[in-house]
């Protein structure tokens, strides 16, 4: 239990303190290494609560390809620090506004928590025990046929919302000398070469 | 005071002895990886290969790690020292700690985690993180093309292997990895999986940044992409991390398809060698394909590349998950139905 202990504050702080250096950060690169960590974290923390697919897929998903595009575009960025800071107090107001909200927000959740520690489970179906089945079946049970409908549902928001970042971005190009693979695979000698005999001195058409 | 011997200190003890057993037979097989390499690619192109230090040259790794060692690291003046000296260690670090999951026998595995196939799925897309952080620190231009090729390259090609390691999850019925070589007791999944076997090989070629696919440190263009400016010891990180990843990526491959320590016909001569053995001969087996393919194909373009990926692999290896899902439903073979 002291293990299970020590690890859970650990990873808590350092998912904390990682958080608070992604906002805290110079260097914008080094506040998206921080988010990673962050991620990270709160991974290790899914594992010791026994939620073992949700702490891989949060790795998989959010690490292994959110983050490398995230990290892939600011990378890219051309960022003018000095600029960067310049207009910290006008988005002040705001920034404390969504933060305060959500901070209410979280200490509702919390004070729920702590007022029925039952409450959570009341709308949903209730989780089988982690000995008796893993939580990888009890979700894909869960998933596949109760939450079938909302579950398709999502898809296709995604889906569309798919669909519109290509549409958005798309631009059709002309000239484009595009390699067709089956063409060129399917060419044969004799389409490509010609054998002539030329006679000394007279020279060839082609 | 017993509390404390029983409890912590015996299973701690007990720990380390399982991973040091796991990690020196693996360190040096990364080692020798690189002398087999060298050995085999000069046997195919009629060179002799390394042959001085020791008998058949087999001293070399140990020469080229002493090399290392001794070497300075230089750090770039304009690099940003804290994420050039960790994109390295990260490197190094993820392609070892995959290993705590990898069954080498039966039973004989440091965890044995219910998501295990998640667990690798996860640490190999990570990879990507030592590639890209040492671009973006170093500095250097060609580092960061390389970098940024890697990113592209390393994220398309994991989309369909997770559709390959899904294929084979529907006719396990399990995630975790000793339930897989479990499952093939009756016959290996390369042989009902055949195709995906190969797009799954194909796809870890990509993922290591193997040649015909390793754009991201291509040296007649980009000088070594990402490893330009590395030295000495971080060099050295980087080395033994990439083929680390080799090993691994191969024995990723043998446990998916090659059903692991399981002996190929479980009669008598073969079922008297134990299950370790058989693993390491499936992997070693997987990496002369890897260095085979490195001594034949010429390099992949960008452009060829990412087609492969996205509109040859992808289709392929979603349209093999309908079918897999559809043949095991229609003839009732599905796992726990």
């Amino acid at each position: 239990m002291l293990i299970q202990f020590i690890a859970f504050y650990v990873f808590a702080a350092v998912c904390v303190g990682s958080a608070l250096m992604v906002i805290a950060a110079r260097n914008p690169v080094h506040s998206v290494l921080f988010l990673i960590l962050t991620f990270f974290n709160a991974a290790g923390i899914f594992v010791l609560a026994g939620a073992e697919f949700l702490a891989m897929t949060l790795v998989i998903v959010y690490v292994g390809a959110v983050a490398v595009l995230f990290l892939f575009v600011v990378m890219m960025l051309d960022i003018n620090f000095v600029r960067l800071r310049q207009g910290f107090m006008q988005y002040l107001p705001i920034g404390a506004t969504v933060g305060a909200l959500l901070l209410v927000e979280l200490l509702l959740v919390i004070g729920i928590v702590v007022d029925s520690p039952d409450a959570g489970g009341l709308g949903g179906a209730p989780m089988p025990p982690v000995e008796r089945q893993s939580n990888t079946h009890a979700l894909g049970a869960l998933l596949y046929t109760r939450y079938m409908y909302l579950f398709q549902a999502a898809g296709m928001v995604l889906l569309v919302a798919m669909i519109g970042a290509i549409v958005l971005t798309y631009r059709v190009r002309t000239g484009v000398r595009k390699q067709s693979i089956a063409a060129q695979v399917g060419r044969h000698r004799a389409d490509a070469v010609e054998m002539k005999k030329v006679a000394t001195g007279t020279g060839v058409t082609l | 005071m017993g509390e404390f011997w029983s409890g912590y200190a015996i299973p701690g003890i007990w720990i380390v002895t399982k991973i040091l057993a796991l990690l020196i037979p693996l360190l040096l097989s990364v080692a020798y990886l690189t002398w087999f390499e060298r050995k085999v690619m000069a046997a195919m192109q009629l060179r002799m290969g390394p042959n001085v230090v020791g008998p058949w040259g087999l001293w070399q790794p140990f020469a080229d790690a002493i090399k290392m060692v001794v070497k300075e690291t230089i750090i770039p003046t304009k690099a940003n020292p804290g994420v050039f000296l960790l994109a390295p260690m990260l490197t190094f670090g993820l392609a070892v700690i995959a290993w705590a999951v990898m069954p080498v026998g039966d039973g004989l595995v440091i965890s044995n985690l219910n998501v295990g196939v998640l667990y690798l799925f996860a640490i190999s897309s990570l990879g990507v993180y030592g590639v890209v952080m040492a671009g973006w620190a170093s500095n250097s231009r060609y580092a960061f093309l390389g970098a940024l090729r890697s990113a592209a390259q390393m994220v398309s090609y994991e989309v369909s292997m997770g559709f390959v390691i899904i294929s084979v999850l529907l006719c396990v019925g399990s995630l975790n990895l000793s339930d897989i070589v479990r499952a093939q007791e009756t016959v290996w999944f390369v042989f009902p999986l055949l195709p995906m076997a190969v797009v799954f090989f194909i796809s870890a070629l990509a993922e290591t940044n193997r040649h015909p696919f390793d754009l991201p440190e291509a040296e007649s263009e980009l000088v070594a992409g990402h490893l330009v400016e590395y030295s000495a010891m971080t060099f050295g990180l980087f080395f033994l991390g990439e083929y680390a990843n080799m090993i691994l990526m191969s024995g990723m491959t043998t446990v998916l398809f090659l059903g692991g320590w399981l002996p190929p016909i479980d009669i008598a001569p073969f079922n008297w060698i134990p299950g370790p053995i058989w693993f390491a001969l499936k992997i070693a087996a997987l990496l002369f394909v890897f260095v085979w393919v490195r001594a034949t194909f010429p390099r992949y373009r960008y452009d060829q590349l990412m087609r492969l990926g996205w509109k040859v692999f992808l289709p392929l290896s979603l349209l093999w998950v309908v079918l897999t899902a559809g043949v095991l439903v229609a003839f009732g073979w599905a796992p726990g139905a």
